[in-house]
């Protein structure tokens, strides 16, 4: 078989933070010994609540920033130093599209030529050949050479999403990290982007790392989904069946709170307590303070990631511990 | 028995542009009703429009009762009166509707000092028990603290407790949990249907998460484009949907379990009011079009006892039940 595209090992990134009244400086772990594998022309889905760390992870992958530990390697090698000329040529090889396409737009430039911009920069064709591949990215997107004349402000959202889609595309990069890319739309235009996104996909044989707190959007695009919790990754599997059976007790929670037509909110699990502090992080498994099946190590111990079979790996005391007869009395 | 509220032919208009186009919709004591439809189809202008808290530059026309007694264009007073009163509303966005310089202590026992026939030490007492009863914890020192000195979800908790304190017969909760992470919005949606089921509060859920409006709610309108386009059981719109729009919206939400399947996007995008084209408003989206719907928009019409849908299709396959030859 051959080697994945992105590998990335133990990762690990902290910010420091002035807070509290005595403004003391406080490390945020963002990210912790997080580690990963995309193979070629498959989607990595990353989930998790705000702050659990995903945006920080997509953007170490990308090389858009250094971790303080671990490594990223991309196409068998390690990631270059940004800045370098080999990190430019590795750049144009990925490309990152965000949650707020208007934000990632200049507003004073009609979408074409912002589409045709990674072009000029990387001087890849000859003038013509750009406005050539401007159309052809255009109709990628299921856009109109009219669409690409109007600016940013004459777009809907689902409109102005697929020029960033078709921007991102310009360099034939083999890899992309979409953060958050739909999470702004509604339900019927997020169906045409995840659509869009998917055949491009399959044309294409792009590799993704699709980020976003939906579950149900992630698991239609993922091969493989990682569920992050402040800053690690808590249970990761196959996209079809982490969330019909999740193991990790916060995916449970998570699956458990995602609503769902047809079905009342009898037997929810609804977790206690705050939304987690990255600032705070509590010792031992950072969820046991919200766990409902917290048992005296957790406090304590934190569970190591580790398989379970069935592609499936969790850390929780309860799955991977010598623990497992309580699970059954719980 | 007649409804708490009853909405019939709502229409607004702004400088010209009308936004909504005729909508009615009506609430029993104690009821749920979900709210749903892509944003900008007019779920908040409906309810802002209801209570009179729209700018004056919008024309609003048809009637709004309350208790059979109108109160579209009722005086400035009265509607103050009602509004945190006997129909209270929350917002996504709770923080902008606190004063940051307040603490929550004095906006809550303004709020009871309004609505409430109560003062002195039972105000305070109130604010105590309303704050308890949200689910903040340390009620007596939380009460002297500062909106800043809340998280979210714990904002949203608090607006809960304003919200309470005229003890509403009716709650308007526009996009309550659209701004909180999954685990908190699934604590805030539990209060709520909590507290509803303890009070007898009917209750307004607006929001763009279908299956937040299915499982909350015991009925459910679907707007589009300024109108109700279908009215069902929350049960049965979710299980058998006949508005092509409503199948759509359905369809383009992704299982969370069992095969994945393609979804069923609608294409194009939802018109804009200054160009809103003739006939059925969905029609240009619409798989199902033909050629009399681009003729006359199809009003919203009962299709079974307590559904209703706005489709030419169904009014025709209705027809066909009733035995009525088409005209
Ligand atoms: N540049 C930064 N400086 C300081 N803190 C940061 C920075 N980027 C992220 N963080 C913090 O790291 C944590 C993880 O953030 P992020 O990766 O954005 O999470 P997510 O994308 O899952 O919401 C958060 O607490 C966030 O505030
Ligand atoms: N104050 C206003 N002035 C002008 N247009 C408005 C105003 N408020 C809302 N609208 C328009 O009315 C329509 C319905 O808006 P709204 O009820 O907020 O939609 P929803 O809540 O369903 O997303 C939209 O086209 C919106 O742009
Ligand atoms: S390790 Fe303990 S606290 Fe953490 S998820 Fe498992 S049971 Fe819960
Ligand atoms: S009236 Fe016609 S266009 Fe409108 S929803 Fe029904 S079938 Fe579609
Ligand atoms: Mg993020
Ligand atoms: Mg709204």
């Amino acid at each position: 078989m051959s080697r994945p595209l992105v590998e990335v090992s133990s990762i690990s990134r902290s910010y420091s933070m002035r807070s509290g009244m005595f403004g003391r400086s406080a490390a945020i772990h963002a990210v912790h010994g997080v580690s990963l594998t995309i193979p070629r022309g498959e989607t990595l889905g990353l989930v998790g609540e705000s702050g659990s760390g995903k945006s920080t992870t997509g953007r170490i992958v990308l090389g858009l920033e250094p971790p303080d530990h671990g490594e990223v390697r991309f196409d068998d090698k390690p990631m270059a130093t940004p800045g370098t000329t080999a990190w430019r040529a590795q750049r144009a090889h990925m490309q990152m599209i965000f949650q707020d396409p208007l934000g990632a737009l200049d507003r004073r430039l009609p979408v074409a030529a912002q589409i045709r911009e990674p072009l000029d920069i990387h001087g890849l064709g000859t003038p013509l050949e750009r406005e050539e591949r401007v159309r052809e990215l255009l109709r990628a997107v299921e856009l109109t050479p009219a669409h690409g004349a109007r600016y940013p402000g004459a777009l809907s959202g689902g409109q102005r999403q697929r020029i960033v889609l078709a921007r991102a595309l310009a360099t034939k990069p083999d890899f992309l990290v979409c953060d958050e890319p739909v999470s702004a739309l509604d339900v019927s235009i997020q169906a045409q982007v995840v659509n869009l996104l998917a055949d491009l996909q399959a044309q294409l044989a792009l590799t993704l790392l699709f980020i976003s707190h939906d579950l149900r959007v992630v698991r239609q695009i993922s091969n493989v989904v990682a569920v992050m919790y402040l800053g690690r990754i808590v249970e990761i599997g196959c996209a079809d069946d982490l969330f019909a059976r999740p193991e990790h007790p916060y995916t449970q929670a998570l699956v458990s709170a995602s609503p769902a037509p047809g079905r009342r909110s009898a037997g929810r699990i609804v977790l206690a307590g705050d939304p987690p502090n990255p600032a705070a992080r509590p010792q031992g498994c950072a969820f046991h303070p919200r766990c409902p099946r917290t048992i005296t190590r957790c406090a304590s111990e934190v569970p190591a990631l580790s398989n379970v079979g069935g592609n499936r790996q969790v850390a929780c005391h309860l799955v991977t511990g010598p623990q497992v007869e309580t699970r059954d009395a719980a | 028995m007649a409804p708490l509220i009853s909405i019939k032919d709502l229409s607004v208009a702004f400088h010209g542009v009308p936004v909504l186009r005729g909508v009615d919709l009506a609430l029993h004591k104690g009821e749920a009703l979900g709210l749903v439809g892509e944003s900008g189809s007019g779920k908040s202008v409906t309810w802002l429009a209801a209570l009179g808290l729209l700018p004056r530059n919008a024309r609003v026309s048809g009637s709004v009762r309350l208790d059979s007694r109108e109160i579209l264009g009722a005086p400035a007073a009265e509607l103050d009166r009602i509004r945190g009163g006997r129909v209270a509303m929350i917002f996504q966005d709770p923080a902008s509707a606190l004063n940051p310089v307040l603490t929550i202590r004095k906006q809550l026992c303004e709020s009871l000092a309004l609505h409430r026939d109560i003062s002195g030490g039972a105000v305070k007492a109130e604010a105590r028990r309303l704050l308890d009863l949200v689910g903040i914890p340390d009620a007596t020192r939380r009460l002297e603290a500062y909106p800043h000195e809340f998280s979210g979800g714990q904002v949203q908790r608090i607006m809960i407790a304003m919200a309470l304190a005229g003890n509403p017969d009716l709650l308007i909760a526009d996009e309550p949990t659209t701004a909180l992470d999954a685990t908190i919005q699934a604590q805030i949606l539990e209060l709520l249907s909590t507290i509803r089921r303890e009070m007898g509060m009917a209750m307004v859920l607006i929001s763009h998460d279908l299956g937040v409006v299915a499982e909350n709610c015991d009925r459910v309108a679907v707007m589009y484009a300024g109108r109700i386009v279908e009215e069902a059981p929350a049960n049965q719109l979710f299980a058998d949907p006949v508005h092509p729009y409503a199948q759509g919206l359905i369809g383009a939400l992704p299982p969370l379990d069992g095969p994945r399947r393609r979804l069923t996007a609608i294409p194009g995008t939802v018109p804009d009011p200054a160009s809103m084209p003739d006939g059925c408003a969905f029609a240009p989206r619409c798989a199902l079009a033909e050629a009399p719907c681009g003729i006359v928009a199809p009003s919203l019409a009962p299709i079974a006892e307590d559904r209703a849908v706005a489709c030419i299709r169904a009014e025709a396959s209705r027809r066909a039940l009733l035995g009525i030859a088409a005209e």
